[in-house]
């Protein structure tokens, strides 16, 4: 069975139609980018397979492990085992950030009926990852987000991943605004992670990200359908031509 | 968009759980303010001459007043009349007078308390904490008195010490805020029943917090009670207060006075969590909490700070205030103040800069939900003498959902050139993104606006003695509750 099974997914926001008929597999173990043109549909779909509310689904059908993906609110999805690296991570001034991720993995581990973990269970087991992160461990007291730089608020989203280790991982656009260092060791965080209990949707405007993670498939949209499917040589094509080509090729692909 | 806007507005619509009645004899004087109602009050107490001028000459003061002029205008409150006359102004639980140990208190006021988790039994020793309950309008158990008096602590109710210790009561009372003051100030001089009443000798630290539980449980009274705190040169005292009432459709007032004086080098703690029934979703019935508050530092070096944690009340109307007037001496107010549903406050403070190189900091955190409306309003004064004096304000609005208001008036008034002024404000929304985004972590929505709104108040809740931390906490997370759909 699939992880994850989308069918002609359609959605709106504020009334306009972004995406409009996608259609993706994913199994457990695989690596699929999403790439594509500004404004195709890719965060879009991220929200929407997070559950965010302000995006309407309006046709279609999401399966995760079996369950309706689209029923869950999203502290369910995300107790179900999705995850959302944010490509704009929000700021929550005056809680710790080692604290907000404790009670993140609580709130997780209540749902699944599992003991809740105390400060000194939960030390260890994020110090080591923020050692994968390369992570200084002062920004674990200070409030989530709050005055840290790009580059430490993508790595802290890699670090909450690493610590709830979800089974679908979804990171938006994790790579803009990165420096090639940053960009190393959040591909360093993410291949740590890569299993065959796990999949992950990486959704990227450029190739770049994916010299360090090598996608098993690569999915064009645009205009809210994939397009094009291929291996990760399918990226670098892209990189050549640009999404012209693809796009000219959606519209040749088009039915009548 | 609307889903998460009513999600946010489901919020605060959480039903009180401190709205019971307790059943008990109770002795009440006839409703309605006069001459011979004082008399009564005076008498019934058995006070010395000098209390009862004191409060007739409140009373005279407060008959000059005239209604229209006399209840404060300024304040950015809708308030519906109040009938000074409708209102009783004396209701004790039926005992004999005086109580020499807890065993004598009426059993159901002792359960009352239990309910509202203080357990006025001796354990409180072991948890630091010595507790005077007033019930309506007396003071009905003062614990750990006699440990407290091996130090030379007095902590006993006001009407106790009227008794016992008249020289302390007659130097200090309304030296701070004067029967005149104000509207309520003068109607609480007039009427007042009783309150606690704390000296802290030279030198002593006092080893424990000193705590009030003020509960109005009777119908049609209000509530008058009076707080005198004295430390002495270089005491320290820490002391906490915190209000419930049961559930009743009409208002009820609450006018209180606390007034706190601090000696060269003393220091005074002084922390609330205000829970008063607020009134129901549609804004009937709830307290009127019109409490004037204010310490003076008299003394070099003495400090004075207050804590307060304000969810309950239909509508809050206090300003804890410091007078600086020692050299050096520093004023504190950090301030959370919570209105929901129809609730409404107008809080802050005032610091009156005196003395030389005089510091006071402000920091006021406003959170309205509902239809809530949720005023800071300060002033911070630097008089000519006070040179080097230094203030720093802070006021930080929190707004959840799209009904309810939050506004700030800070006066700043400095005749000293020397004085550094510095104000931050700030006013923000619980956005649905950071909602999203802690959701999206496994949180549900209502932890997730707890969260929210814990954070917001953390430079606050730092400055509450750990058990009183604690209790705010879960406090603010159920004055919040189903505003989460």
């Amino acid at each position: 069975m699939a992880l994850l099974e989308i069918e002609d997914l359609h959605a709106t926001v504020d009334g306009h139609e972004i995406l409009k008929g996608v259609n993706l597999t994913v199994n457990a173990g695989e690596v699929h980018s999403i790439m594509g043109p500004n404004g195709s549909g890719k965060s879009t779909l991220a929200q929407v397979l997070a559950r965010r509310e302000t995006y309407e689904v309006t046709r279609g059908r999401v399966l995760f492990d079996g369950k309706d993906l689209l029923e869950m609110k999203p502290e369910d999805a995300a107790c179900e085992g999705v995850f959302m690296a944010f490509q704009y991570p929000v700021e929550i001034p005056g809680i710790g950030n080692a604290y907000f991720l404790r009670s993140a993995m609580n709130a997780i581990r209540r749902y699944r009926g599992q003991d809740e973990l105390d400060a000194m269970d939960f030390l260890p087991l994020y110090k080591e990852r923020l050692k994968l992160l390369e992570m200084d461990e002062k920004l674990m007291n200070r409030s989530v987000n709050e005055g840290f730089s790009g580059g430490e608020k993508k790595r802290n989203e890699i670090l909450q991943m690493a610590v709830l280790q979800p089974k679908l991982a979804i990171l938006d656009e994790t790579d803009s605004g990165l420096d090639i260092d940053a960009l190393r060791i959040v591909a360093q965080g993410v291949n740590a992670m890569r299993g065959p209990d796990r999949a992950f949707l990486v959704i990227t405007h450029y190739q770049r990200l994916l010299d360090y993670i090598t996608p098993d498939f690569v999915h064009v949209l645009v205009d809210g359908r994939i397009v094009r499917s291929g291996g990760p040589e399918l990226a670098l094509e892209l990189e050549d031509r640009g999404y012209g080509s693809a796009e000219a090729d959606a519209h040749a692909a088009l039915p009548a | 968009m609307s889903s998460s806007v009513d999600t946010i507005r489901g919020l605060a619509e959480q039903d009180y759980k401190w709205g019971f009645v307790t059943d008990i004899d109770e002795d009440r004087v006839p409703k309605g303010l006069s001459e011979d109602i004082v008399r009564l009050i005076s008498a019934r107490k058995g006070e010395p001459e000098f209390m009862l001028e004191w409060r007739l000459n409140a009373l005279r003061h407060w008959f000059t007043m005239k209604r229209e002029e006399g209840e404060p205008k300024w304040a950015n409150l809708t308030i519906s009349p109040i009938d000074y006359q409708a209102i009783s102004y004396y209701s004790a639980p039926k005992q004999k007078p005086q109580l020499e140990n807890l065993d004598q208190v009426d059993p159901e006021i002792l359960r009352t308390y239990e309910k509202l988790g203080i357990p006025l039994t001796e354990q409180k020793l072991l948890a630091g904490v010595a507790v005077d309950a007033v019930f309506d309008s007396v003071s009905v158990a003062t614990t750990f008195k006699g440990k407290l008096a091996e130090m030379g602590v007095i902590f006993c109710s006001f009407s106790e010490a009227v008794q016992k210790h008249p020289e302390l009561v007659k130097k200090y009372l309304g030296s701070v805020v004067p029967q005149t003051d104000n509207f309520y100030a003068a109607l609480n001089a007039a009427v007042f029943t009783d309150g606690s009443f704390v000296y802290v000798p030279k030198g002593v630290r006092c080893p424990m917090e000193l705590s009030t539980y003020f509960r109005i449980n009777a119908a049609e009274t209000g509530q008058f009670e009076r707080t005198l705190i004295i430390a002495d040169e270089g005491a320290y005292v820490s002391y906490l207060e915190g209000c419930t009432a049961p559930i009743r459709d009409e208002n009820q007032l609450h006018a209180a006075v606390v007034e706190l004086i601090a000696l060269d080098n003393a220091q005074i703690k002084y922390s609330t969590v205000q829970n008063w029934y607020p009134g129901d979703k549609e804004g009937r019935g709830g307290i009127y909490n019109f409490v004037t508050k204010r310490g003076k530092c008299l003394g070099v070096n003495s400090k004075i700070s207050w804590t307060q944690v304000e969810t309950g009340s239909a509508i809050t109307w206090k300003y804890p205030s410091c007078i600086l007037q020692g050299d050096n001496s520093v004023g504190e107010f950090y301030s959370v103040a919570l209105t929901n549903n129809r609730q409404q406050a107008d809080t802050g403070t005032k610091m009156i800069h005196i003395g030389k190189n005089t510091r006071s900091t402000i920091v006021s955190k406003g959170i309205s939900a509902g239809y809530g409306q949720n005023t800071y309003r300060g002033q911070v004064k630097i008089l000519k003498s006070a040179t080097g004096a230094r203030n720093y304000t802070q006021c930080d609005s929190l707004l959840i959902g799209d009904r309810c208001g939050a506004h700030t008036f800070p006066y700043i008034e400095v005749r000293n050139a020397t004085a550094r002024m510095e104000h931050e404000a700030s006013t923000s929304k619980i956005g649905e993104n950071q909602l999203f985004y802690l959701r999206q972590r496994g949180l549900k929505a209502e932890d997730a606006v707890s969260m929210i709104v814990n954070g917001f108040c953390k430079t606050v809740f730092k400055e509450l003695p750990m058990e009183f931390a604690v209790e705010a906490q879960k406090l603010l997370g159920v004055s919040l509750e189903g505003s989460v759909g």
